[in-house]
C-alpha cells in the first residue's frame, strides 16, 4: 500500500446510515420490510451508537469497537471445507446446520429442512410470498424500539436463521447455528437477523455461535426473535468462545406464551467484547423462563450479560443463574432486570450470579434490578463474588492432585451445575472439553 | 520412614511448634496425644504440606528425602496422607469423580499409566464395602452434607484407595459415635501391614482401644514432653493431663 492516501475513516454510524441507500437498492425494495427497514434507520440515525453515559452502558464501553475501517458487506464468498472447521460442529450428532461464512449462507455446510419444519433462512423468508404471513406477523415485532443497535441490525436485515416449527412437531435433531468468519476482509462487520417461531406444543433444541478463522477485527450486531407459542418448549445455547479479535454484541427477544418453556444457556469463554441482551416477554400465564450463564474469561476480555425479564402476567416463573470466572484483567458485568406487573400475581422470579475473582485485576459488576409492582410474589436475588476457597484447595491438593488441576476442579465445581441442565450429551462435552482447554488442564472432568 | 528433626513452626509469626522430635519406622502405629492448643493439628497440618504453616527450623525426612520445600500434592503423591480432622465440604465434585482423579493424578505424577475404569470400579466397591459405605454415597457431592461419622469414613475410604506409606489420622475419632468408630478402626487395622506406618493424632484414649498403638507421646506446647507405650495412654486417661507438665 506504499504511495497511496491514507483515507480518513468516516465514523461508523455515518458510514453505516450513508451506505443505507445502496443496500436497499441492492435488494428488494419491494420486500414486505422495507418500510421497517427504512423506519430503523431513521431510528438508528437519531439513537447513535450506545455509549457509557447510558446507565446500561455504564461499564461497557464500544468507542475502541467503534474505531476500526470495518466493510459492511463482504464482496466474495468464501468456500470453506468441511474437514477445516469440523471441530466447530457436534461431534457424532445428527443436526440441522445453518451455516453462514463472512454473512452469506453456505448451503455446502448447511442442512436444511423443509419437510415439515422451515429450517432454512432469512434471505428466503424475507423475498418468497410462501413466508409472507408469518414474516407480517413475526418480524420484527419484540424488538426494544428504543435500541439502537436492534434499530441497526433490522435496517441491515437481510440474511440469518429462519426457524418455523409448526403445531405439534417435535425436533428429533438439534439445530446449529454457525457464523464464520474468514478474514477476506481486513475487519468486517457482520449483521445476522434471526427468526424462530415454534407454533403451539413445537420443541426445539438449538445452538449458536459465531466464529472467526482469523485475527482480523470482527464485529457480529446480531438480533435473534424468538417465539414461544402455548405449550411450546425451546432450549437454546449459545457458545461463545470466539478469537480475541472478535467482538459479539447479541440482542435476543423471547416472547412466550401461555404454558411455554423456554431455556437460554449462553456460554462465554472467548471474543474480545461480548454483550448480551437478552430480553423475555411473557406474555400469557403459566410460563417458565429460565436464563444460565456461565463465563470464563481472562486477559482483557470483556463479557457484558444484561437480562429483561418482563412478568407481565400472573402465575409464571423466571429462574436465573450465572456464573463468572474472571482472571487476567478482565471484566465481567452481569444486570438483571425482573419487571413483574401489577397483575402478575404468584410471580416466582429467582436470580443468582456467582462470582470467582482469581486475581486482583479483574472485575465484576452485578446489578440485580427489580420493579415489582404486584404484591402477591416471590422474588429473590443473590450476587456473591469471592476467591477459590483455600481450605478445598489444600484439600484437593493433600490428595496429590497438583494445584493448578485442584484450582480447575474446583472452578468447574463451581459452575456445575449450571452444565447439569444441558440436555445434548455431544454438546455437554464439548463445553467441558472448552473449559478445561479455558483453564490450562487436560482433565476432562468426568473421569 | 519419617524422621522429625528439631522441627519448628510458626503461623502468622507466632511459634507452635518448638524443636519436635519423632522418629516413624515402617511397620509402627504412633500415637500423638495432648491438651487442646498443644500443636497437635498442625504438626500433622505441616507434615502433609500446608503452606499456611511456616517451618522457621529444622527437618522433616521421608524416606531419606528432606520434603520441607515439597508441595502437599507431591508429598500425597509420594505417599503421605492426612485424614482431615474437619474435611472441606466441594458441592459439584462427587466422591467417585474425586477419588478417581486423584488416584489418576498420583499415577501420572510416577509416569504410570491411568487406572482402567474397570479395576477403578472393582477397588471402588472394595473399599467401600470394608468401611461399609453404601453405593449411593459414593455419586453425592464431597462431604456435603455428610454428618461428623460419614465425613471421617470417608477419609479413611479415600486412604484405603489411595494406599499411601505413611497415614496421620487427624483427630479421627472426634465426633464419631461408637459403631462408626469400630468401623473406621477396623478400616485402619486391615489396611495396616509391615511396609506402612501410622501417625494417630487424638485428644483421648478411646480410639487406641481400638487401633492400638506401638508409641504414645505426650505434646505439650509444642514440644514431645513424654514418650512410651501404650500403658502411657491409659495413664494419661486416668490422670489427664496436668501431672505430665
Amino acid at each position: 500500500m506504499i504511495g497511496s492516501n491514507k483515507k480518513t475513516t468516516m465514523p461508523l454510524a455515518d458510514k453505516l446510515v450513508s451506505s443505507f441507500l445502496a443496500f436497499e437498492l441492492d435488494i428488494d425494495i419491494q420486500s414486505p420490510v422495507h418500510n421497517i427497514r427504512t423506519d430503523a434507520i431513521k431510528k438508528f440515525e437519531k439513537l447513535g451508537f450506545p455509549h457509557r453515559k447510558l446507565e446500561a452502558w455504564k461499564y461497557t464501553s464500544l468507542n475502541k469497537l467503534l474505531k476500526e475501517d470495518y466493510t459492511l458487506f463482504s464482496k466474495k464468498k468464501n468456500v470453506l471445507d468441511f474437514k477445516n472447521v469440523k471441530d466447530f460442529f457436534l461431534d457424532n450428532t445428527e443436526s440441522y446446520k445453518l451455516i453462514f461464512v463472512d454473512g452469506f449462507f453456505d448451503s455446502f455446510l448447511s442442512q436444511t429442512s423443509h419437510e415439515k419444519v422451515d429450517v432454512c433462512i432469512m434471505s428466503a423468508a424475507l423475498s418468497k410470498a410462501k413466508y409472507t404471513s408469518i414474516i407480517k406477523k413475526y418480524f420484527n415485532k419484540s424488538i426494544e424500539k428504543g435500541d439502537s443497535l436492534s434499530q441497526l441490525n433490522t435496517a441491515f436485515s437481510k440474511e440469518g436463521a429462519y426457524i418455523h416449527v409448526p403445531k405439534n412437531i417435535i425436533l428429533e435433531k438439534p439445530i446449529e447455528i454457525i457464523h464464520f468468519a474468514t478474514g477476506n476482509e481486513s475487519a468486517l462487520m457482520l449483521q445476522p437477523r434471526n427468526l424462530i417461531v415454534l407454533e403451539e406444543g413445537a420443541q426445539a433444541e438449538i445452538i449458536e455461535s459465531h466464529q472467526s478463522l482469523t485475527d482480523n477485527p470482527i464485529f457480529t450486531n446480531s438480533v435473534s426473535e424468538i417465539f414461544v407459542s402455548k405449550n411450546a418448549h425451546l432450549d437454546y445455547y449459545k457458545i461463545q468462545n470466539d478469537r480475541l479479535s472478535s467482538s459479539l454484541i447479541d440482542n435476543t427477544y423471547i416472547s412466550q406464551e401461555r404454558d411455554s418453556n423456554s431455556k437460554i444457556h449462553t456460554f462465554s469463554f472467548g471474543g474480545k467484547l461480548t454483550r448480551n441482551n437478552l430480553n423475555y416477554y411473557q406474555k400469557g400465564s403459566y410460563i417458565n423462563s429460565t436464563m444460565k450463564g456461565i463465563t470464563i474469561i481472562d486477559d482483557k476480555q470483556l463479557v457484558d450479560h444484561h437480562t429483561l425479564v418482563d412478568h407481565a402476567n400472573p402465575n409464571c416463573e423466571s429462574h436465573q443463574d450465572y456464573k463468572g470466572i474472571y482472571s487476567g484483567s478482565s471484566t465481567g458485568v452481569f444486570n438483571g432486570k425482573i419487571v413483574v406487573d401489577k397483575i402478575a400475581q404468584k410471580t416466582n422470579a429467582f436470580q443468582k450470579n456467582n462470582n470467582i475473582l482469581l486475581n486482583d485485576k479483574s472485575t465484576i459488576n452485578s446489578k440485580p434490578q427489580l420493579e415489582i409492582f404486584a404484591d402477591d410474589v416471590k422474588c429473590s436475588h443473590g450476587c456473591t463474588i469471592g476467591q477459590l476457597d483455600q481450605d478445598a484447595l489444600f484439600y484437593l491438593r493433600a490428595r496429590g492432585i497438583p494445584k493448578k488441576e485442584a484450582e480447575a476442579l474446583l472452578t468447574y465445581a463451581f459452575a456445575n451445575n449450571v452444565l447439569e441442565s444441558v440436555n445434548i450429551p455431544a454438546l455437554k462435552s464439548k463445553i467441558k472439553k472448552i473449559i478445561a482447554n479455558k483453564l490450562g488442564v487436560e482433565i476432562g472432568f468426568d473421569l | 520412614m519419617l524422621t522429625i528433626d528439631n522441627l519448628h513452626v510458626s503461623v502468622e509469626g507466632k511459634p507452635i511448634l518448638n524443636g519436635i522430635n519423632l522418629n516413624v519406622r515402617a511397620g509402627e502405629v504412633h500415637a500423638i496425644m495432648g491438651p487442646n492448643g498443644s500443636g497437635k493439628s498442625t504438626l500433622s497440618s505441616v507434615i502433609a504440606g500446608n503452606e499456611a504453616y511456616e517451618v522457621t527450623k529444622g527437618d522433616i525426612i521421608y524416606k531419606n528425602e528432606n520434603i520441607i520445600e515439597l508441595a502437599a500434592e507431591e508429598r500425597a503423591q509420594k505417599g503421605i496422607f492426612m485424614s482431615f480432622q474437619y474435611p472441606v465440604e466441594i458441592p459439584g465434585i462427587t466422591v467417585t469423580n474425586f477419588i478417581k482423579t486423584a488416584i489418576n493424578s498420583n499415577l501420572r505424577a510416577r509416569n504410570e499409566e491411568k487406572m482402567p475404569a474397570n479395576i477403578m470400579l472393582k477397588k471402588i466397591r472394595e473399599k467401600a464395602e470394608l468401611l461399609e459405605i453404601d453405593s449411593k454415597f459414593l455419586s453425592r457431592s464431597l462431604n456435603e452434607g455428610f454428618s461428623g461419622g460419614e465425613k471421617k469414613r470417608n477419609e479413611i475410604f479415600q486412604m484405603a484407595m489411595l494406599e499411601p506409606s505413611l497415614s496421620i489420622l487427624d483427630e479421627t475419632d472426634s465426633g464419631l459415635d461408637i459403631d462408626a468408630l469400630k468401623i473406621v478402626a477396623n478400616g485402619v487395622n486391615k489396611l495396616k501391614n509391615k511396609n506402612n506406618a501410622v501417625i494417630l493424632i487424638t485428644h483421648y484414649q478411646r480410639l487406641l482401644d481400638h487401633i492400638v498403638p506401638d508409641y504414645v507421646h505426650v505434646l505439650h506446647e509444642g514440644r514431645i514432653v513424654k514418650s512410651g507405650g501404650k500403658e502411657l495412654a491409659h495413664e494419661l486417661e486416668e490422670k489427664g493431663y496436668d501431672w505430665i507438665k
